[in-house]
């Protein structure tokens, strides 16, 4: 296998952000996934949500983990330092990034293999230390770089490419965020762009754990009928508690809405973010309604997508570790090192 | 009277206290180390403690020392201050002939108990404190004090330098204070009125102490992190590696806030498990930021693939390796040097890593600062091994010093300006100055230029990704480049020569250097004259092979059971391991000079009466 690069030209024509940045400086290298991946559309659709909230791609870290949703940040904001860590283990390196430098965005993408089984504790507890992050898992309920074994987001009862029925329980990454305390879950479909663009660009400019969980159907092992995580039965099972837009606050978007059914959520940097409900009795900010709702539908068999919940009042885990708002890594000997009078006192006081 | 003549000795003897974990014994045992230093004479401690919380037995032993013999003395022990009736029996036997055993009193006790050749000294601690203290707490607490009144007497201490230590400790807490110099001179007076006091064993003041300090190497290395510039530490408990971390987070608390926010400037995370511990230091480090994590043998275990992708992506980091003995759980509570070959080569495939060998407090706190350097500079992580009777034991040592004027060395970092620069090429993986140190940038520098995918897979010279063969091997030797480079920036051996010249050798490290210092003396005695040399790091300064080239024999000494740092130096160097004699010590006891001494002296008797290679050729 070899890497694919773009070519460099950019048509003159091509639409320019509030930055003078077009959709081509958010692009990486050319993805060498299969021909239909649906982790090619998570792809596009970060890149037009970081072309939307006109971000520096320099000013992004993208790490992942092992398997083919971990391949794909090379696809993406060719101009950002990227991390292909170990698998399962994105969250810590993200984790340290994060404490390294509190001023960059930090993408996580992960995969149901890399994040619900050997990297499940480390999912679970990025999450609950509130690192202000944008946690993406590529959903695909199977393991596509070692051709087609059940990942532990399987569905029970759905079958594998061979037709072997899975009999394990999966586990549900959106219900564990929501009871981790994530301060923003969201799921959604590789399929729906307009979904989930602005769910990327919301979770970005949230500040603290903001989790999307998106079923992205593996168009070689598992977009077959016995599967549950297919393009055919997501769209046939996708229920939408909202559509969303998000608000910069430089440039307001009107989105097309009636009064009096749009929730605005107001985050810290500013932005808002505007709900649309489809269903009248759902409140994206509570917490608990929101776990109630996803297990009372997973029940039926229906993939709930959205914005399930979002904590306005949010922080994160250099707020709980009060640290300096100057990055650590910029700090040198002057900012660091206590002196040699302090060390003169330490060392009488060990006599 | 005992049928043995009793010990007498002024200033050299070694007293153990046999208590019962969670008596709350150690802050006075402590104290006890500390008097003795307060009067000018060496002291070097040892906790023996077993895994668990409370209730089994714990000893601290105390070696007075005015020649400075800071190893392990080993053999028997002058005093036995027993206090815990389930290791009587073992405690009494362990005391020397003509040596002086202190127990409560309180209880008759039937003389089938005691041995003839000993000074038994009775004390009813628990009559005295029961008499004075309700709280049981307290009547716990304070019997240890009422004992440490008690030697004080028998010792002939002045109760004057204890009374300051317990002010020192309780400044502020004037009715601790004043509770504790109560205890301390009930038992005190109660030997002086009851006991024939002194007894043999006296402190003398001297003046053998000098400007030294008496710390604890894990609090050191902790302490070395903070003036190191080390900001992000993730750590996950294990003994005996836990109170680095708890003394980083205590020095950061004092020395490392803003003056004008309060805000830290530092951030310490305690993860889930070892693997998230070194994953979060790869990510800081990655960053920019000078991370390390402490652990032990089993974390070492667990975090070894990520330190295969730090030595391959090439990611700076520092762990602190406070070795116990292996393997599996083996004995947490014990001392081992015996993770040499795991850190050493850790991780699969082909991955050499640097170690540094610290030999007391005073290194620990110097190569723990200067390991962040050498991190950042090779981008690679250093492994700081301690070992338990360096780390969780206190050490007379020399003062800490850091010069502050100096700058830490980032190693080579690309600035966007340097990214601009007319001509310059940045290819993450270039060896542009032939030492095998590629530049890194970090994340966030320029707009179009330096950024690069860091990868545990193999990658050409510009990070991007390639299954070449030649492009791969490119990589391998380069990476051999930069290992060879880091010989000469790594702490060099220490060498020093015997009286006259010798053909033989011995090479040691780490905390067995105090044992070796002690047992060159008594080889001597015995005739045998070596040169010796502290290897202080790997990989190994050419003086190391040299060294063994100048020898017909070195003795490699170490602590565990396969000599680790041997087969290392036989490996490293293409030496015929005949000539390396490995002096092996191993049940999880500090090292002894007398047991040096008796392995490399009977070597040495046979060499001189049967030449083996000669008498076979």
């Amino acid at each position: 296998m070899t890497y694919i690069a773009k070519p460099k030209f950019h048509h003159p024509g091509l639409k320019k952000n509030d930055l003078g940045y077009t959709h081509r400086d958010y692009e990486g290298k050319i993805s060498t996934l299969c021909a239909g991946c649906g982790h090619d559309s998570i792809t596009a659709s970060i890149i037009e949500a970081c072309y939307e909230l006109s971000i520096e791609p320099h000013r992004v870290a993208k790490i992942s983990g092992i398997g083919c949703s971990s391949k794909t940040p090379d696809y993406f904001l060719g101009n950002s330092h990227g991390f292909n860590s170990v698998h399962g283990r994105m969250p810590s390196v993200l984790t340290g990034a994060n404490l390294a430098n509190r001023d960059l965005i930090y993408l996580g993408v992960s995969g149901d293999g890399d994040s619900a089984s050997i990297g499940f504790g480390q999912f679970a507890h990025s999450i609950r230390r509130a690192v202000n992050m944008t946690y993406i898992v590529e959903n695909n309920g199977v393991y596509g770089l070692t051709k087609g074994q059940f990942s532990a987001t399987a569905d029970r009862g759905s079958k594998s490419k061979k037709g072997v029925m899975n009999t394990d329980n999966a586990i549900d990454l959106v219900a564990i965020a929501l009871q981790l305390g994530a301060s923003f879950v969201a799921r959604s479909f590789s399929g729906d762009k307009s979904q989930l663009v602005p769910l990327i660009a919301a979770a970005i400019r949230h500040k603290g754990a903001s989790f999307i969980d998106v079923i992205s159907p593996c168009i070689a092992f598992n977009n077959h009928a016995g599967s549950t995580k297919s393009f055919d039965y997501v769209r046939e099972h996708n229920d939408a508690v909202n559509r969303l837009d998000v608000i910069t606050g430089r440039d307001p978007i009107t989105v097309d809405y009636a009064p009096g059914t749009v929730q605005v959520v107001e985050q810290h940097d500013g932005t808002r973010l505007a709900l649309r409900k489809i269903d009248a009795d759902y409140d994206a900010n509570d917490r608990l309604a929101a776990m109630t709702f996803l297990q009372k539908h997973a029940a039926k068999g229906q993939v709930v997508t959205g914005l399930l919940y979002v904590d306005p009042d949010s922080d994160d885990l250099h707020t709980h570790l009060d640290t300096v708002e100057t990055p650590l890594n910029t700090l040198e000997a002057k900012d660091l090192c206590p002196g040699t009078a302090a060390l003169e006192k330490i060392n009488a006081s060990l006599r | 009277m005992p049928d043995q003549s009793p010990i007498s000795s002024v200033n050299d003897f070694v007293v153990r206290f046999a208590n019962v974990n969670g008596s709350g014994s150690a802050s006075a045992n402590e104290m006890f180390a500390r008097s003795i230093l307060r009067h000018g004479v060496p002291v070097s401690p040892r906790n023996i403690f077993p895994s668990n919380i409370q209730g089994l037995p714990t000893w601290y032993e105390v070696r007075v020392t005015e020649a400075g013999h800071l190893g392990a003395r080993g053999g028997g022990v002058d005093m036995m201050v027993a206090m815990n009736p389930q290791t009587w029996d073992k405690d009494v036997a362990s005391i020397e002939p003509g040596g002086y055993l202190f127990y409560d009193s309180t209880k008759p006790m039937p003389t089938s108990k005691f041995r003839s050749d000993i000074t038994v000294i009775g004390v009813p601690l628990t009559a005295i404190t029961n008499s004075t203290y309700t709280d049981p707490r307290q009547r716990q607490l304070f019997k240890n004090i009422i004992y440490l009144g008690a030697l004080c007497a028998l010792l002939d201490m002045d109760v004057k330098l204890v009374e300051q230590l317990i002010g020192e400790q309780y400044k502020g807490k004037e009715k601790l204070l004043s509770s504790n110099v109560h205890a301390l001179h009930l038992g005190r007076d109660f030997a002086l009125q009851n006991l024939k006091c002194p007894i043999g064993l006296r402190v003398k003041k001297a003046d053998k102490v000098g400007d030294r300090i008496f710390m604890e190497g894990n609090s050191a290395a902790a302490l070395g992190a903070v003036y190191g510039g080390a900001t992000v530490c993730a750590w996950y408990p294990i003994t005996p590696s836990s109170s680095v971390a708890e003394a980083f987070t205590s020095h950061c608390k004092k020395l490392r806030h803003d003056p004008k926010t309060g805000k830290a400037k530092y951030a310490i995370v305690q993860g889930e498990d070892e693997l998230a511990s070194i994953g979060i230091v790869i990510g800081a480090s990655w960053n920019g930021a000078r991370a390390f994590t402490a652990t032990s043998g089993p974390g070492i275990s667990l975090m070894t693939e990520f330190i295969g992708l730090s030595y391959f992506a090439e990611i700076p980091g520092v762990i602190m390796n406070i070795q116990r003995a292996g393997p599996s759980t083996g004995m947490p509570t014990r001392t081992q040097q015996c993770d040499i070959i795991a850190c050493a080569y850790a991780s699969h495939g082909d991955t050499k890593h640097v170690l540094l060998f610290p030999e007391d407090p005073a290194e620990a706190f110097e190569f723990a600062g200067h390991s962040f350097d050498l991190a950042e500079r090779l981008q690679t992580m250093i492994f700081l091994m301690l070992d338990l009777d360096i780390g969780m034991n206190h050490r007379l040592c020399r003062p800490l010093k850091w010069d502050e004027n100096q700058q830490y060395d980032r190693g080579k970092v690309m600035t966007a300006e340097m990214l601009d620069e007319p001509g310059r090429d940045f290819g993450r993986y270039l060896d542009v100055d032939g030492d095998g140190i590629p530049y890194r940038t970090y994340p966030g520098t320029h707009p179009t230029k330096g950024s690069f995918f860091t990868r545990g897979t193999s990658r050409d010279r510009y990070a991007r990704y390639s299954e070449e063969g030649a492009v791969y091997a490119d990589n391998m030797q380069r990476l051999v480049r930069k290992f060879e480079t880091a010989q000469d920036m790594v702490p060099r051996p220490l060498q020093a020569n015997a009286a006259k010249p010798t053909k033989y050798g011995v090479i040691y490290f780490g905390s067995t250097s105090p044992a070796m210092d002690e047992a060159i003396g008594l080889l001597e005695a015995r005739g045998h004259l070596l040169d010796r040399m502290r290897v202080r790091a790997f990989p190994f300064h050419s003086s190391v092979a040299s060294f063994i080239a100048d020898h017909d024999f070195v003795y490699v000494v170490e602590q565990n059971r396969d000599g680790q740092l041997r087969q290392l130096i036989v490996n490293e160097n293409g030496i015929d391991p005949v000539r390396l004699v490995p002096i092996l010590h191993y049940d999880g006891t500090p090292i002894t000079a007398r047991f040096i001494a008796k392995a490399i002296g009977d070597h040495q008797d046979r060499l001189k009466v049967t030449p083996l290679r000669k008498a076979v050729s």
